[in-house]
């Protein structure tokens, strides 16, 4: 049809009309991106629906076992805020922009210790660990890292090396990192890892930094809590571990 | 449309088109995530997963996406089977999803994915689309299989975890780090090179002589 049209166009004397490449209305490309976008949205979402209980049970896990470890066997944990230089349970301001502390309790529900999260930047990237803190005796109960990117198999010792993350059990603060060869056996001492000294100060440094911004406080919510679970304060089963070090 | 049999369309992915080693195709996942056998299987899966589905879902709607927003709409298609992918990975298997990191969401941007869409899933029916994906999905993990498995049993001394030298090895701690993936995927290619220009040289004369006596039987 359109064949035979075009040459007798062209006996009119009207101009032929010039072949045009089929373009496509801009109502149909918007429309077909905002269906796509609106399908592959309900679809993540139900996805989402599916997976972010699954993903919020998976951190609180992973923070419930690191809080567990460095306090050497804490059968539950209490999460305190930091609130105009007191911790408190229930703060005035929202929680999301309060620095927080994790109180542990026993079995027999007597105050553990306190599992404190702390940051900084280490050799490649920001080292975070959790350590566990007595403040009856001043002693750190345990270390864990919680992220770091340091070198394998040399700064990343600060995670896996047992022997370097045994040093934080039973210490002293503030800590004294000392070399191999160094080493006094001193109560606060922690013998940094061979090769890996920056990570290592990093590691002793922060949690350090941390203890002095936090003693005071930490200490205040600590006679609060022994006076609330009745004055029971851990100190007597720990008799035998040496204080100082304050 | 295609001139391959669907026999073609599962096998070249895999080796003779491998995207990786031939096509140099999703070079970032492959240097980034393979210092361990652990993430380079975590990663083949994810995008295994999300080039299967795309393909699928463009070659289904091939009709309905106009050229102009072509590109587009694959992105989106592909981003969406990415996110499922990260918050399936993040609720089933949250360490793996930490060591992946930010390089689950960058399967978004890996060119073997788009490259798949655009050369294959949009001209073909939805069955070619996905023996194509699975073909080119096998090809990938078995490349990052590959690297993953010299890197860590040379920079770890194990493989998925177990070990595989007595205790007296001195791991070749380079191997996991970075410059480690250049050059594991170097000798790879050179490795894929040289087998290609062999293989070359070795058919070239046997083709010529087919041709001569074609021509003299003419």
């Amino acid at each position: 049809m359109s064949e035979q049209k075009l040459p007798m166009a062209g006996l009119d004397g009207a101009p032929p009309t010039p072949p045009v490449a089929k373009s496509t209305s801009a109502a149909r490309l918007v429309g077909t991106l905002a269906v796509a976008g609106a399908v592959a949205g309900a679809a993540i979402v139900m996805v989402f629906s599916w997976a972010n209980p699954l993903i919020q049970a998976n951190q609180a896990a992973r923070l419930t076992g690191a809080i567990t470890e460095v306090l050497g066997g804490a059968a539950r944990y209490e999460t305190v805020f930091l609130d105009g230089g007191a911790f408190t349970k229930e703060p005035q301001a929202d929680t999301a922009t309060l620095d927080r502390v994790y109180v542990g309790y026993d079995a027999a529900g007597a105050p553990h210790g306190v599992a404190i999260v702390t940051e900084a930047s280490g050799f490649s990237d920001v080292v975070r660990v959790i350590f566990g803190y007595d403040p009856t005796s001043g002693d750190l109960l345990g270390m864990k890292v919680l992220e770091n990117k340091e070198t394998p198999g040399l700064g990343d010792k600060i995670e896996k090396d047992s022997m370097f993350v045994g040093e934080f059990a039973d210490v002293g603060t503030p800590l004294v990192g000392v070399k191999k060869d160094r080493a006094t056996g001193a109560h606060e001492e922690i013998v940094m890892i061979t090769g890996a000294t920056i990570s290592s100060r990093t590691v002793v440094d922060m949690i350090n930094r941390r203890m002095e911004a936090l003693r005071e406080p930490v200490s205040a919510l600590w006679a609060s809590t022994a006076v609330a679970s009745g004055g029971e304060a851990p100190d007597a089963a720990r008799a035998g571990a040496t204080g100082g070090g304050l | 449309m295609s001139k391959t049999t669907p026999t073609q369309d599962l096998v070249s992915g895999i080796w003779k088109q491998n995207p990786v080693f031939v096509m140099l195709l999703g070079l970032c996942p492959t240097l980034a995530v393979t210092n361990s056998v652990a993430n380079a299987i975590a990663m083949s899966a994810a995008t295994f997963f999300v080039l299967l589905g795309s393909s699928v879902l463009v070659s289904t709607f091939k009709k309905w996406i106009p050229k102009e927003v072509r590109i587009a709409s694959y992105i989106m298609i592909i981003a969406t089977f990415v996110t499922f992918a990260d918050l399936v990975l993040a609720a089933v298997v949250p360490d793996i999803h930490k060591a992946l990191g930010a390089f689950i969401a960058l399967i978004v941007v890996n060119c073997m994915i788009l490259g798949r869409q655009e050369a294959f899933a949009a001209k073909n029916t939805v069955g070619r689309a996905a023996l194509d994906a699975i073909g080119s999905g096998i090809g990938f993990s078995i490349a990052l299989l590959m690297m993953g498995s010299v890197r860590e049993v040379l920079g770890n001394g194990t493989f998925l975890g177990f070990h595989v030298f007595g205790p007296s090895f001195a791991p070749w701690v380079i191997m996991i780090l970075p410059p480690g993936g250049f050059f594991t995927l170097g000798v790879y290619l050179l490795i894929f090179a040289w087998w290609k220009g062999r293989k070359q040289t070795t058919v070239h004369p046997r083709r010529w002589l087919h041709e001569v006596t074609a021509e003299a039987g003419d």
